[in-house]
Formats: C-alpha cells, sequence, structure tokens
C-alpha cells in the first residue's frame, strides 16, 4: 500500500484556509490537541484520486514564520523538525487573491524552508468582480511552484488542487528570495559554523527562540567559533529580510496582477461606512448581541420543553419496563435524569456558537475589536479582549486561549482573569431553571420577554463585573509592557454554510462530551450516597413515618415520606446538612448545599444533581422544574425557590469561579498556580458576599 | 511638526516615509507597512483611536500611539 502523502496547510489568518480544509477531507476530520499544550489541533483524511490518500493537517493561521505567538510556534516547530510524524512531504499554502501580497510573504519564507509548497489562490470567484486579471504561468515560473486557482464558495479548483498534490515531487524545492543577502558576513559564519544545517533554518531558530531535533538557541550560540549578534541587532535584520522578501514579490505581482480599479465595486467600504461608524456601529453592535440573547432563550425553549418531558417520560418509563431492583433505580434515577441535564442544554449552546461563527466567519468580528479597542483599553484591556470575552459566553476555555493574539502581556492576562466572570453557557442552566422558577412568564412593552430581558441583564452583569475587576486590576497590577495593537480588517463575506455547520457541530459535540462524562460520574456518585446512609435511622424509615402517622396516610403519601426520612438519612443528607450553616444564610437548604458542593468541578452539574435529589424516591412522572417549584422552604416557610433565594442563587452562579477546567487552563496559560489561585479565591469571595447581601435585602 | 499616520484626515492618502522609532513591531511591516507605500485613512473610532487605515490593499487597525510613530507625505 503506499504511503498517505503528509499535507501540511498554511495560511494567513482570513484567507479561507479552513474552507479548503472542510472541501479536501469533508466529515473525515478530527479536532485535538497538540501533546502537552492545548492549541487546537485539526487534522483530516483527503481522498485522492487513483485510490491515494493524504493525511491533511491543518495548521493554526500565522502572517509569518516569526513566531509572536504559540499558536505560531506550532506552524515552525513543526516544518522545522523533519523528524516530527506529521513532518509535510509538500506544504500547501493558502492565500486570498485579493490580498495576494501580504500573503505571499508567508509563502516565500515557507518556501525557502526547502519544502515542496503549492499556492493556492482563493477566492477566485472574487476576481471578475473586483477587477484583477491573474498570468498564473508566469506567476508559477517567477515563484517556482505550482499554483491552484480555488474557490471554496464555489467549490472549483479542488481536484486540481488534489492533482497537484498526488504530484508534489515535481515541484522544485529551490528558495524564491535569498535571505542571506541582508546581511551575507553573518550568513557566511553562520554557512561555515554549521555546513550541515539549511541557511534559513539556521537563521529561524536564532531568531526565533524554536528548536528543531537537537539545534536550538543556546546550542548555535554557545558554539565557539561562532559569534552570534545582539538582539537588536537581529531584530533590525528581521526587517530587513521582511522588507527584501517584499520587494520580490511586489517584482512578481508587477508582472503577473493587474487590477482594473474601475471594476473594482466595493462593498467593503459602503458597508464599513454604517458598522464602524462613531454611532450607528455601536447601535448596531448592541442591537446584535440584544438579537442573540433573545433567539437563544425564545427560539431554543421549544426543544427544550421536548427533552425535558422525553427524559421525564424515559426515566419512568426504564423503571416500568425493567425489573425493579437496584439496578433499575441507578438508571431511572441516577443516570438518565443526570443526563437529561446536559442534553437539554444542546439547542442553546448550539444557538450561541452559531452566532460567534457567523460573526467571526463574515468579517464582523473585526469591527467590533476595531469599535472596542479605546473603550476597553480604559479598562486595562484591548480591542482584542472583546472576541475572549464574547466567545466566554460559550465557554471559557476557547476564551482564555483566543487571548493569545494580544500582543501586551497585562493586557492579556488581565483578560484571562477576568474571562470566567462573562455568562459561559455552563451557567445557563443553572439561570434558565432558576429564571422559570422566580421570574414571571410575562411580556413588557408587548414584545420582550420578562425571563429574556432577565437572562440578558445576567449577560451585562456579567460583562460589567468582568470589565470592573479588570478596571481594578489594572490599578494593581504592576506590569510593564510595551507593545503594539495591529488588527487585520477582513473583507466581508458570505459566511459559508458549510463552515459554520461543522463548526457548531464540532463544538456543542465536545461540550457535550467533555461536560457529559463528568456529569454521568458525579451522577452515579450521587445517586449512590444519596440511596444509602450509615445511620439506623436509614434503615428504619418505613418504621419511624409509621410511628409519627400512624394510618392516617396514604400508600402515596406513605412513599414519600418515607423517601424524605432516607434522603435526609442519606450520606449525602449528612453532607448537606454539615454545609447547611454555610449557605443558610444565602437562602438556601442542604439540598441546594449538596447541588453547590457538587457543581464546584463544573457549574453544569448543579441542576443535573437537583434533578438527581429530587427525582429519588419519587413516582411520579414530573420534570425537574415541577419537582423545584414544589419543594418548600423548611424555616421560613413558603416555596423554597421564591424571588429572595433565586436572585441570591443567581448572582452566586454568576460570580463563583465553579470550573475546574478553566482553572487548569488558566495555569497553563500563565504558567503558574498563583493567577488560577487568585481566582478562585476572589471570584467566590465576591459570589458569597453578593448572594448574601441579595437574600437578606430581598427576603 | 512631521507629518505622521495620526495627522490624516479621513479619505486622505499618504506615503510612508519612515519610523521614528527603531522598535517598530514586526508585524506591521508584515502586514505591509512598509516605507514607500501608500496609506488612506479608512475610519477612525471614537476620539480618532483606533486607526482603520489602508496600506497598499491591505486594510488594518492601530493605535493611535503606533500611528504617531510612523511618518508620511501628504499626497492628496
Amino acid at each position: 500500500m503506499p504511503k498517505q502523502i503528509n499535507v501540511a496547510l498554511i495560511g494567513n489568518p482570513n484567507t479561507g484556509k479552513t474552507s479548503v480544509f472542510n472541501h479536501l477531507t469533508g466529515l473525515n476530520q478530527q479536532v485535538g490537541n497538540y501533546p502537552g499544550i492545548t492549541v487546537e489541533k485539526k487534522e483530516g483524511i483527503c481522498k485522492l484520486p487513483r485510490g491515494l490518500k493524504a493525511h491533511i493537517l491543518d495548521l493554526p493561521g500565522t502572517y509569518s514564520l516569526n513566531a509572536s505567538s504559540l499558536d505560531e510556534n506550532i506552524v515552525i516547530e513543526l516544518l522545522l523538525n523533519k523528524n516530527d510524524k506529521d513532518y509535510p512531504d509538500v506544504a500547501v499554502v493558502v492565500s486570498d487573491v485579493e490580498n495576494l501580497k501580504r500573503n505571499l510573504l508567508l509563502f516565500t519564507q515557507i518556501k525557502d524552508l526547502g519544502i515542496p509548497t503549492i499556492l493556492v489562490i482563493n477566492m477566485a470567484d472574487r476576481m471578475e468582480r473586483k477587477g484583477i486579471s491573474l498570468d498564473v504561468e508566469l506567476m508559477e515560473k517567477r515563484l517556482q511552484t505550482k499554483i491552484a486557482l480555488v474557490s471554496a464558495r464555489k467549490k472549483t479548483g479542488i481536484e486540481e488542487l488534489k492533482e497537484l498534490i498526488i504530484n508534489h515531487r515535481q515541484i522544485s524545492t529551490e528558495p524564491c528570495v535569498n535571505a542571506s543577502s541582508i546581511a551575507p558576513d553573518y550568513f557566511d559564519r553562520l554557512r561555515k559554523a554549521f555546513p550541515n544545517q539549511s541557511l534559513y533554518k539556521l537563521w529561524l531558530v536564532i531568531t526565533q527562540d524554536v528548536n528543531f531535533g537537537n539545534l536550538n538557541r543556546n546550542s548555535l550560540e554557545n558554539t565557539p567559533d561562532f559569534q552570534t549578534k545582539k538582539k537588536s541587532d537581529l531584530k533590525r535584520l528581521q526587517q530587513k529580510e521582511t522588507i527584501v522578501r517584499y520587494q520580490f514579490i511586489n517584482g512578481v505581482l508587477k508582472e503577473t496582477f493587474k487590477k482594473d480599479v474601475a471594476a473594482a465595486k466595493d462593498l467593503r467600504s459602503r458597508l464599513d461606512r454604517i458598522l464602524t461608524h462613531q454611532v450607528w456601529g455601536y447601535v448596531i453592535f448592541f442591537g446584535i448581541l440584544l438579537l442573540i440573547f433573545q433567539a437563544i432563550y425564545d427560539w431554543s425553549s421549544y426543544p427544550m420543553d421536548l427533552i425535558d418531558s422525553t427524559f421525564a417520560f424515559l426515566g419512568e418509563w426504564t423503571k416500568d419496563a425493567l425489573p425493579s431492583g437496584v439496578f433499575t433505580n441507578l438508571i431511572s434515577e441516577g443516570i438518565i435524569p443526570g443526563l437529561g441535564g446536559i442534553v437539554i442544554f444542546i439547542p442553546q449552546i448550539a444557538f450561541l456558537f452559531l452566532f460567534i461563527s457567523l460573526l467571526e466567519e463574515s468579517g464582523y468580528m473585526s469591527r467590533v475589536v476595531f469599535l472596542m479597542d479605546r473603550v476597553m483599553r480604559r479598562f486595562g484591556l484591548s480591542g482584542k479582549s472583546v472576541v475572549p470575552l464574547v466567545s466566554g459566553t460559550a465557554c471559557a476555555i476557547p476564551a482564555v486561549m483566543a487571548t493569545r493574539n494580544i500582543e501586551d502581556w497585562k493586557e492579556r492576562l488581565i483578560t484571562i482573569l477576568v474571562v470566567p466572570f462573562t455568562t459561559c453557557s455552563a451557567r445557563l442552566p443553572v439561570y434558565l431553571i432558576i429564571i422559570a422558577l422566580v421570574i414571571p412568564n410575562e411580556r413588557v412593552l408587548g414584545i420582550f420577554n420578562l425571563q429574556g430581558l432577565t437572562l440578558m441583564l445576567l449577560y451585562l452583569l456579567g460583562f460589567g463585573m468582568s470589565v470592573f475587576s479588570a478596571w481594578v486590576l489594572n490599578k494593581i497590577l504592576k506590569i510593564k509592557s510595551k507593545t503594539y495593537f495591529v488588527i487585520e480588517m477582513p473583507d466581508y463575506k458570505l459566511p459559508l454554510f458549510k463552515n459554520v455547520g461543522i463548526n457548531v457541530v464540532e463544538k456543542t459535540k465536545s461540550f457535550v462530551f467533555g461536560a457529559g462524562k463528568i456529569i454521568l460520574a458525579i451522577s452515579i456518585i450521587l445517586w449512590v450516597l444519596a440511596s444509602y446512609g450509615p445511620t439506623d435511622e436509614f434503615d428504619r424509615a418505613e418504621e419511624i413515618v409509621s410511628e409519627q402517622y400512624g394510618e392516617t396516610l396514604s400508600s402515596e403519601e406513605f412513599e414519600n415520606h418515607v423517601a424524605s426520612v432516607k434522603l435526609e438519612n442519606s450520606y449525602i443528607g449528612m453532607m448537606g446538612k454539615g454545609i447547611e450553616p454555610i449557605v443558610r444564610p444565602l437562602g438556601y437548604d442542604w439540598k441546594i448545599g449538596i447541588a453547590i458542593v457538587s457543581s464546584f468541578a463544573a457549574r453544569e452539574v448543579f441542576v443535573g444533581t437537583l434533578a438527581t435529589i429530587y427525582s429519588v424516591g419519587s413516582d411520579e412522572e414530573k420534570t425537574i422544574k415541577d419537582r423545584m417549584a414544589a419543594e418548600t422552604n423548611p424555616i421560613l416557610g413558603g416555596p423554597l425557590f421564591n424571588f429572595a433565594s433565586g436572585i441570591s442563587l443567581l448572582l452566586f452562579y454568576a460570580f463563583a469561579m465553579q470550573c475546574m477546567s478553566t482553572l487548569a487552563i488558566v495555569k497553563r496559560e500563565t504558567n503558574s498556580w498563583k493567577w488560577p489561585a487568585l481566582q478562585l479565591v476572589a471570584m467566590s469571595g465576591i459570589a458569597y458576599v453578593a448572594a448574601l447581601a441579595a437574600f437578606q435585602l430581598l427576603k | 511638526m512631521k507629518l505622521t499616520i495620526a495627522s490624516l484626515k479621513k479619505g486622505q492618502k499618504g506615503i510612508i516615509k519612515q519610523f521614528s522609532h527603531d522598535d517598530i513591531p514586526l508585524k506591521l511591516l508584515e502586514m505591509g507597512c512598509l516605507p514607500g507605500n501608500k496609506v488612506e485613512l479608512v475610519q477612525t473610532a471614537p476620539f480618532r483611536d483606533p486607526m482603520y487605515l489602508n496600506i497598499n490593499g491591505s486594510h488594518l487597525a492601530i493605535r493611535k500611539e503606533t500611528a504617531l510613530l510612523i511618518e508620511i507625505e501628504v499626497v492628496e
């Protein structure tokens, strides 16, 4: 069997690299992580003609091989290390026909590494509209490569690209720009000191602080007969290299690329006139946010109600269908309600990812960065913090990783520290059920749903809290840093349905399975803890109830009382009772206490836990919400979930740092336990105080 | 006073002459902000910061503090 061809897909951000990847691999793709770090690793298998196959690795988008972020490091380390199992047989550089000049910079760098390199010129369908004509043949000759004109949107050129991949051995590996011309002496000395290495690789190792094989920067600098240069001199040389490369590219494009300006119809400037307007820009941005939250609340309520009642029915059905016993109880009272607690949020999470993905694909997100930079800077953040803060509404983990393109360390650190305040999708389950219980389902002003407005307020509270704590941190933290803010403003594009669809499915899947595993495990443990007890009272529950009430109870009432006596005396009941003094001032009983403790690792467990606790010993087919509404407060009387305790719970979950995974990611991204520890202590403290104040004032 | 990108009016164009600071970020050069290139101020956010530029067909936004470091000659 012929070996698979290893293909690395490389390109600037916003060139449609992901669309090309999706076309090559279809659904034959998987998203994982690079070992040891959290950069997303996307790979897939592509079926080529004549029974051949290619392994496609979609590398993170980068503007050049001069790494300034972790994502970019990945690209360089792979391309420098011939022993890596993913080391490409052929590199495919994806470029956008309208930004060819800038995109070719990366191309020339890759080419100079001596890897056969194919150039994909994407968005070829826009050429006519933009008045662009290309002399592809001449360009191939000048760049010593093969070019595929592709339109990911119109699905053209993909087959040609596949042919080029098969025939990659015919592509010249000659460099197109001679980097050594920027400092001939220096490169001469490099060549003499390390005769067996590629010159351009050596140059990258010296300037980048990355390793390849056994060669790293230190070993280069400490080689006796080789004198390197000062950092500032190297930096100047790097600038010179960039200029030399651009000179070459300008020369090539002058001969091969024509743009008839008169033919260009500029959608960009017309849209930007409104979308980045000093007033309308903000109005539109706010409107879009409002639309998203209304959609999440209103549209997803239908599938959610369906899922809720389906799981209630399923639990009941299993109980009837399976022979009664411990195992049946575990399934119907432990696993099914636990799973129901997570499946129910699929509609909302999918909606959220859908919107975020649409905003990013269309190019609008960059405009938001532009609009918000100045405002955010006042709080020690950057315009680029908006993307993490908005993604934080889906999940804090990708949001913390999305801070990597913030150049300034202080701005980046503050963003990381405050991101967990934004309302992530794991809080949604908690918010939704409590809002449904304590906020009336009415409309104000005819259009706004009161529950939807409450949810929006909670989102605003999350944003407000992150911005406020950023402001505080900006005053406290003494970190000096001086960096620059640069962001590309890509062209507006109609989002590709396929890209958005794949993104939504992938993200939702990883959320459900990632969280699902924890929730399933915790719901089993909880069920065991709730079904057994250490004391005599637990075993004698029937007797106790009989003694207390005699023969006055119907058999159903009798069963319910037995169940509640059992729950109180079970292991979990005792644990809950143990922490009750701490949570009582917040308006909670011991059952909520248990739910808070068990959701320490992950917030969304809260609802699953309550579902499990309340379904133990219950015979009727009821939804979680009905059961919670029926609970009464043992001390104050009245429903347990009333306005005061509801708001207190909402505030507690808005502020508390209840997510192990986020703490782990923050540790990894900041490389210190100091910052996650600070987050945990500060956020939990704020949560407790806010919940306490709310309950005491409102009760 | 030297003219910099920060002194451009909306819609005005200039040619980049040089950088008044040695430590100009490489990323800016990589994105096409090079001496000799034409630059146009497309749009500004409130308080003229950040500034949305079109540099030889490459669209990017930079902060005013960075714009002040890039010297230009106004052409139209």
